[in-house]
């Protein structure tokens, strides 16, 4: 038979990832073991890196974090079939707004105030370095791809130019700015656990974990429930039918770019006011591109979208681990696994499908249709 | 059938070309096809007619090795086979054109007619001699094509025809047809039923699937009728009727002629005055349009497609705006200086039911119940501000589908797995009961089968006797003409006269679609006929 039967919702959404990360892990596995490590004791080096050790689930979940806005910025722009690949530099220019409101105003404003301002500077910033490329693809046509990718070098050039220039803190060499005060800083998980009472490792886990499920939430309400979510779903899935409903698609288009960019920016929410305390240089190092893969491994749905990111966040955390613990597997390697990985989910993501399908169509007919069917 | 033709073959058993007995295909719990048995006999053109879903294109799937046959017997020229794939069906003689071409628009007629012949590195030798093998075939069947034209720059019937030698040059014997005429303007079918004559005489026997009664009196020798994936009946068309065949497809007496009552016209709805719609290149496609519509009247558009009535439905409906002229919904002017736009019309009680369902009516992917109110999704009645809420949508829509027979009654399956006619009546059911003013009707009954034809029909005279107006755009004459109070006829962008219901006839609005050329009237004895 040609044509396999369609596959059920439960297989695509769930078996499918999984079958899809377990072919990259026996892949590295391989690699491992041509290294001359035993592939099995990697592992468990890996899972305990990622969540036994002391502290390592914070830091896996400080990881996801990153991943969740990233990954929720890609969906979101999917359901309107756009393919934002500028994550990266929306996400950079969301630390420059959250960075710009910190130096002006952390010497005047209480953090009941000033915290969620810097949120929402980067959330802005994110989402008109977003909206551009929106307004270029919509109005003028310029495929998005390519505005986006540009977009992500303009937004390194211009934060280079900055932080090595005005933005630097005076009187020293380093291309950053100088600390917020703390009142600028949103609080680590672990001292709001003692602060209750409870013990906690110490990680770079943050309340912007919070923000990142709340958004999750937002997003799943955005697009399922919400007339602009339903406008945005029709215009991803047919033009025509959006321009005869009456949808105005160019401003659709525009708008998704703007929140698609001010989630991406929300990723300097962790990075800036969670843990760094200032504006750096690269501190996005790849998690707007990262966020592709994921989005495209939690099938653009919240829930997958956070699942997606606990196995890169672990990926990252643990990876880490496994550099520290074998002095065969450096650094190369883990980006290595972590590119498998990445492969097998994204850029083969539906690689498996098919064959699936056909083996569950077989196992799913009863045995007298089978029967039936050879006589 | 083989009874009926066997003696058209004077006594002596006639070869067959195809056989199929037995034929069982499943598709989960659908029995697409039951025990179909099927001959068709060498040299002659055997249809196969049906409603939509009654397995047809099923069956030729399994017989040009697209599906397997759960089980049955495929015999070609009198040997069983197994067809595996399309390349196995290609070797045994059996050439397909699909309904959608399989072309590709930027390659030359010659370079898409020796796809897959390219011979070894360099394709210019091969490319002689493929331009050779096609001049003989396009003078041997009379398919004058010019092999070096790009084919997208070809009218669709010129891009039919290139399908057709493409077949032949891979040697087919056996040419199926699945819905030719669907994309075909009147004059092109003549013209393709001109060819499949020629090709008969040549000795190709031809299996042509259509759902057009019409078109099986005009052309076919022997006719085949499917219903619910079985196999109702074999008649040679000589000795049949449209009426009977009607009925075998339906499996009941069918009403064709619509229960018309007079029109009761009321005030003007819609005035529009010298509508202009030319494109950026200098193409005009609308000139000129002058029409009024009043209340509780239906003014059908006829015309030959691409003359102009698509891009009137566009203006109309807000999508597009013209390039000049005005037009009045109501007392609300829409020029050129205050354009309008669709969400904005539906407000002023215009309603759209647009001629291709599958691009713009609904969202294939989206649930019934989501695409039961696009277009509505803004200002629909539930006045709940941002937000949408599921179990309103889901209950509206299992209403409607209740009240306007849509099935499976399930609103949360995806459009897609609606049959056509199911889909066309989730759009027809979500612009009803947005309780229209005006109602801009496209192709209502395009590749729907005889039954929701049938039902889409009542519900469009039961808007009109309520006192809605109906602009009713068909490329069916039959449509028109039973539907209609009044009637235009489009050419060339132009309204070329309006007939009252009464003294339109066929030939008449042949004639006048055609422009003043009789010749190109179409009726079914000219089809028959030839030219």
């Amino acid at each position: 038979m040609s044509v396999p039967p369609a596959l059920p919702r439960w297989a695509d959404v769930g078996l499918i990832p999984l079958i899809n990360v377990l072919a990259a892990l026996i892949v590295s596995g391989v690699v491992v073991a041509i290294i001359g490590e035993n592939p099995f004791e990697a592992m468990m080096v890996m899972i305990k890196g990622a969540f036994v050790y002391k502290g390592s689930l914070g830091y896996t979940l400080y990881y996801a974090t990153n991943f969740i806005f990233t990954g929720l910025a890609v969906a979101v722009a999917f359901h309107a079939m756009l393919f934002n690949i500028g994550g990266e530099g929306q996400a950079y220019l969301g630390g420059l707004g959250a960075g710009l409101v910190c130096l002006m105003f952390d010497s005047m404003l209480p953090a009941l105030v000033l915290i969620p301002l810097a949120i929402m500077a980067s959330a802005g910033f994110g989402a008109v370095w977003g909206a551009i490329p929106g307004y270029l693809q919509a109005k003028r046509g310029s495929h998005i791809v390519i505005t986006t990718i540009m977009f992500n070098f303009l937004a390194a050039s211009i934060m280079v130019w900055l932080l090595a220039g005005r933005l630097k803190a005076p009187g020293q060499m380093s291309p950053e700015t100088r600390s917020f005060s703390p009142n600028a800083e949103l609080p680590f998980i672990h001292d709001i656990a003692n602060a209750l009472g409870m013990e906690i490792a110490r990680s770079p886990l943050n309340l912007s974990f919070v923000v990142a499920l709340l958004a999750c939430v937002g997003i799943w309400v955005l697009i399922w429930r919400s007339r602009l979510g339903y406008a945005i779903r029709a215009t991803g899935h047919s033009t025509h039918a959006a321009e005869y409903a009456g949808i105005p698609v160019s401003t659709i288009i525009i708008i998704t770019m703007a929140i698609s960019g001010g989630l991406a920016g929300m990723m300097a929410i962790n990075e800036i006011l969670g843990v760094q305390h200032r504006t750096i240089l690269g501190f996005t190092s790849g998690y707007g591109f990262t966020g592709i893969a994921v989005a495209l491994m939690g099938r653009n749905h919240p829930v997958g979208i956070v699942l997606a990111s606990l196995l890169f966040g672990a990926l990252y955390q643990g990876g880490a681990e496994l550099d520290f613990e074998f002095s065969t597997i450096t650094r190369e390697m883990v980006l290595l696994i972590q590119g498998l990985i990445i492969l097998f989910s994204g850029g083969l993501a539906y690689m498996f499908n098919r064959p699936l399908a056909h083996f569950l169509g077989f196992l799913l007919t009863p045995r007298n249709v089978r029967g039936g069917r050879r006589g | 059938m083989t009874d009926a033709s066997q003696m058209t073959n004077g006594g002596s058993t006639p070869p067959l070309a195809i056989e199929l007995s037995a034929i069982n295909k499943s598709f989960g719990d659908v029995h697409a096809n039951r025990d179909v048995n099927l001959k068709v006999v060498s040299g002659h053109i055997h249809g196969i007619i049906g409603e939509n879903g009654a397995g047809k294109s099923t069956l030729v799937s399994i017989l040009y090795g697209f599906y397997a046959a759960d089980n049955g017997l495929i015999s070609i020229h009198c040997q069983t086979t197994t067809i595996r794939n399309s390349a196995d069906a290609i070797g045994k003689g059996i050439g397909m054109v699909h309904q959608h071409f399989m072309l590709v628009p930027n390659f030359t007629v010659l370079e898409n007619v020796m796809l897959g012949h390219e011979g070894s590195l360099s394709v210019e030798a091969s490319a002689q001699k493929a331009r050779n093998v096609l001049n003989k075939l396009s003078e041997d069947f009379g398919l004058a094509v010019d092999p070096d034209m790009i084919v997208e720059n070809l009218p669709v019937g010129l891009q039919q025809r290139v399908e057709i030698l493409k077949a032949l040059f891979r040697g087919a014997e056996i040419l199926i047809l699945d819905e030719p005429t669907g994309v075909l303007t009147p004059q092109e079918t003549v013209q393709l039923f001109d060819i499949l004559r020629a090709l008969r005489e040549q000795g190709v026997t031809i299996l042509l699937i259509t759902h057009k009664l019409k078109e099986i009196m005009a052309i076919t020798d022997d006719v085949s009728v499917m219903r619910g994936g079985e196999m109702v009946a074999h008649l040679e068309t000589a000795q049949t009727s449209p009426a009977e065949l009607a009925e075998l497809m339906v499996g009941r007496k069918v009403l064709l002629e619509v229960d018309h009552t007079p029109a009761k016209p009321g005030v003007p709805v819609l005035q529009a005055e010298n509508l202009c719609l030319t494109t950026a290149n200098g193409i005009d496609h609308l000139k000129d349009i002058s029409l009024t519509l009043r209340e509780g009247e239906i003014v059908g558009v006829a015309g030959v497609s691409g003359n102009g009535q698509s891009e009137l439905l566009d203006v109309l409906s807000g999508i597009t705006a013209p390039t000049s002229g005005s037009f009045h919904v109501g007392t609300s002017k829409i020029t050129t200086q205050q354009p309008s736009d669709p969400s904005k019309l539906r407000r002023l009680g215009v309603a759209h039911v647009p001629e291709d369902r599958h691009k713009c009516g609904i969202i294939l992917p989206f649930s019934a119940a989501e695409s039961m109110i696009l277009g509505y999704s803004g200002t629909d009645e539930q006045k709940q501000g941002w937000w949408l809420s599921p179990s309103t949508l889901k209950q509206n829509c299992s209403d409607r589908m209740q009240h306007f027979d849509i099935r499976p009654p399930l609103p949360s399956l995806a459009s897609a797995n609606f049959s056509g006619g199911n889909q066309q009546k989730i759009v027809l059911a979500r612009e009803i009961s947005a309780q229209p003013k005006l109602l801009l009707v496209g192709q209502p009954t395009r590749g729907v089968d005889i039954g929701a034809i049938e039902f889409i029909h009542k519900q469009l005279i039961a808007l009109r006797n309520e006192g809605c107006a109906i602009l009713l755009v068909s490329v069916e004459l039959d449509e028109i003409m039973s539907l209609s109070d009044r009637i235009l006829v489009m050419n060339n962008g132009q309204i070329v006269g309006e007939l009252a219901r009464e003294e339109a006839d066929e030939r008449q609005l042949g004639l006048m679609m055609a422009g003043i050329g009789a010749e190109d009237g179409i009726t079914t004895s000219q089809m028959r006929a030839g030219s």
